[in-house]
């Protein structure tokens, strides 16, 4: 098979999600006016099946296709079930929430859908204008998202405000691919990083480099591109904000790890540190503020996003390794999470506040049982993936000589432990409070919570295949790949 | 003469970008971008980019500005209320990143004058090479660009279309099962 020819078996995933994306929006009109929109839900999540069947089909046909655009190799076949997944369990949690919070069941199924293609896309580009059309259809499909409760001024506030900010930062990270354009003369990856290993490296560079990691910075949520974080987790819907807090990120990580590594980013070593370190800082302060568990857990994802930027600084394989890991761990800990929330937060979201968790471990024990495994994993206790993944990215970082980061790391889980536990504490230590409610999980939401549960464990117990994997993966993604030949002319 | 005309518009096209800003009337704002968007066409044709310029000129100066009049005059958009108080962060942090953008851009494309790099396939030219470009090496991002544009058409229906008579009784019977619980 030769890179410049179409080839379906590489975008496979990718079709299916689309495919599936229509259908429910063909098969929502065709649904009674008062009947349950379940069944969309379903036929969401088997589409998420089919996706991710797709992808390991395909990942016997590794190598470039379309002329160059997409790789497929281990590390994009990581992400895309990780991306497929995630869309997979916030599909199941959602199957409740959707049929009393919104409308638009049909548009909510169909943009998880479609807003996955974007991600997956993303992870398997190696070429910066289908990296920025990826980009947009993901983020545009949040922000849509984000506001799909049409009677919810906050939902409405927040759906703006990250519109209106994500376009800026969109325009950023444009107007970076632009500059790199300018002084490489190509979009390319592996032709910017042959171009940039070639001799001197023009000033453009630093400036097209910065002006990506702005656009890109925004997207994880790490600091000083985080202020919108909270409103927006906040106001949008619960199963949303799992969504987004985690597969749009690990879509935007595995970009920035192919732009950055595969060009060995000049001048992008500086802006990590700094951000990393600001992002974990200012992230675990704010979180200690919060009594609103949507907002807390907003400020500890930019904590999060921080700790994997501290992966970056290490040495090109390791780190791949470490964020691989790290991001996988993020996921299953915060989709369960927010899972856990969606759930209990009931009609309207009125319980998301610190008190309204208090003797949840008497009146609902498996929520509280869940909610305690996934918090315990974000401090990083052993046993959890959690403990692991900050565990593999500070020994990679002190390898790297990073050691006032991996010193500001440290000190910062520590501080995190405190808003984390007490969430916990409240939960178990403290007396439910008059009319506390007890709610069944119903058993797509049971499945959701046990599955990321059990992930959380497994990655913190037995992690080795999956290192094992992540390591392989890397390895792929660093081996020099083919350069392209334009064929315009 | 080309590099004449072409510092003539540049200049006009930040002029009129400045002004956009600068203004308190949508109206005015919007045919000041006309202004930016008919340079910027300028521009394209000075570099030798004839098939880019003119459909800069139709897409942009024409459809598309035609459409933001259309719709600040439904909306009947007066005069913006302006100046107030600006934020101590945008003057502390916000000038001063600007500042440090500028001088960037300035050093960068000063250290690179002399010694621009020449562009494979780059070459601006007649629209069969733009139609090959499209169609071969750049076909996945067209064809994927219709995604993009699904999701904005299911976004407008999301958040704009009104809602449906059903819809609104399902939003009424849970607000009034709301108010009974609390």
């Amino acid at each position: 098979m030769t890179p410049n020819e179409i080839s379906y078996s590489h975008i496979l995933p990718e079709v299916v999600l689309s495919v599936f994306g229509m259908l429910i929006m063909l098969a929502e009109p065709m649904l009674g006016e008062r009947a349950s929109r379940k069944p969309l839900g379903y036929l969401a999540f088997f589409g998420t099946l089919a996706a991710g069947a797709a992808t390991l089909y395909q990942a016997q046909y590794p190598g470039f296709a379309f002329w160059h655009m997409v790789h497929v190799d281990a590390f994009s076949t990581f992400f895309h079930l990780l991306v497929i997944g995630v869309a997979a369990v916030v599909i199941l949690s959602s199957l409740d929430y959707v049929e009393e919070e919104t409308v638009h069941a049909g548009e909510y199924y169909g943009l998880v859908l479609l807003g996955a293609v974007g991600m997956c896309l993303m992870s398997s580009a190696v070429e910066l204008v289908l990296i920025f059309v990826a980009l947009e259809i993901s983020s545009i499909a949040t922000y849509v998202l984000t506001g799909i409760r049409r009677k919810n001024a906050a939902g409405a506030e927040s759906a703006l405000k990250y519109f209106l900010l994500g376009s800026f930062a969109t325009a950023f990270f444009l107007f970076g691919v632009a500059m790199m354009y300018g002084a490489t003369g190509s979009t390319d990856i592996p032709n910017i990083a042959l171009t940039l290993a070639k001799g001197s490296i023009p000033g453009l560079v630093y400036v097209g480099m910065a002006l990506m990691f702005v656009g890109l910075g925004f997207k994880i949520a790490s600091a000083p591109f985080h202020v919108w974080t909270p409103d927006v987790y906040e106001g949008a819907p619960a199963p949303i904000v799992g969504f987004m807090s985690t597969a749009p990120k690990a879509a935007v990580f595995a970009v920035m790890l192919r732009i950055i590594l595969q060009t060995g980013a000049p001048g992008w070593l500086y802006l990590i540190w700094g951000s990393a370190a600001l992002s974990m800082t200012l992230g675990n302060l704010g979180a200690l503020l919060q009594t609103n568990v949507k907002r807390m857990l907003a400020y500890s994802s930019i904590a999060q996003a921080g700790y994997i930027l501290v992966a970056f600084t290490a040495a090109p394989q390791e780190a791949t390794s470490a964020v691989m890991f790290y991001m996988l761990c993020y996921a299953a800990m915060n989709v369960g999470a927010f899972a856990v929330i969606t759930f209990y937060s009931g009609k309207d979201e009125r319980r998301v506040h610190l008190e309204d968790f208090a003797g949840l471990g008497a009146t609902n024990p498996l929520l509280a049982l869940t909610l305690t495994i996934f918090l315990l994993s974000l401090i990083g206790i052993p046993l959890t993936g959690g403990f692991l993944a900050k565990f593999y990215v500070f020994q990679v970082a002190l390898k790297a000589n990073m050691v006032w980061l991996t010193i500001i790391g440290v000190l910062n889980s520590a501080v995190a432990a405190y808003y984390y536990l007490r969430l916990v504490v409240a939960m178990y230590m403290k007396p439910a409070p008059e009319g506390a409610v007890r709610v069944a999980a119903p058993l797509p939401m049971k499945i959701a919570l046990l599955a990321a549960a059990a992930l959380t464990l497994y990655l913190g117990i037995v992690p080795t295949g999956v290192l094992s994997y992540t390591t392989e993966a890397a390895a792929q993604l660093l081996t020099a790949p083919a350069v392209k030949v334009v064929t315009g002319q | 003469m080309e590099l004449v005309l072409f510092w003539v518009f540049a200049a006009i096209c930040i002029g009129g970008a400045i002004n956009l800003l600068a203004q308190k009337h949508p109206i005015n704002s919007a045919l000041s971008l006309v202004v930016v968007m008919a340079s910027l066409a300028v521009e394209y044709l000075l570099l030798g980019a004839e098939f880019v310029a003119a459909v800069q000129v139709i897409i942009y100066a024409g459809a598309i500005m035609v459409l933001f009049i259309f719709v600040i005059m439904l909306l009947n958009a007066g005069e913006e209320p302006h100046g107030g108080k600006t934020s101590l962060v945008a003057k502390l942090v916000g000038l001063p990143a600007l500042g440090i953008l500028a001088v960037m851009l300035v050093w960068a494309l000063t250290a690179q004058a002399g010694g621009s790099v020449a562009v494979a396939g780059a070459e601006p030219g007649p629209p069969q090479v733009i139609a090959r470009l499209l169609f071969n090496d750049f076909l996945l991002p067209f064809e994927v660009t219709s995604v993009l544009v699904l999701i904005a058409i299911m976004g407008a229906v999301v958040l704009a279309a009104p809602l449906q008579p059903h819809h609104a009784a399902k939003i009424l019977a849970a607000q009034a099962g709301e108010g009974g619980q609390s």
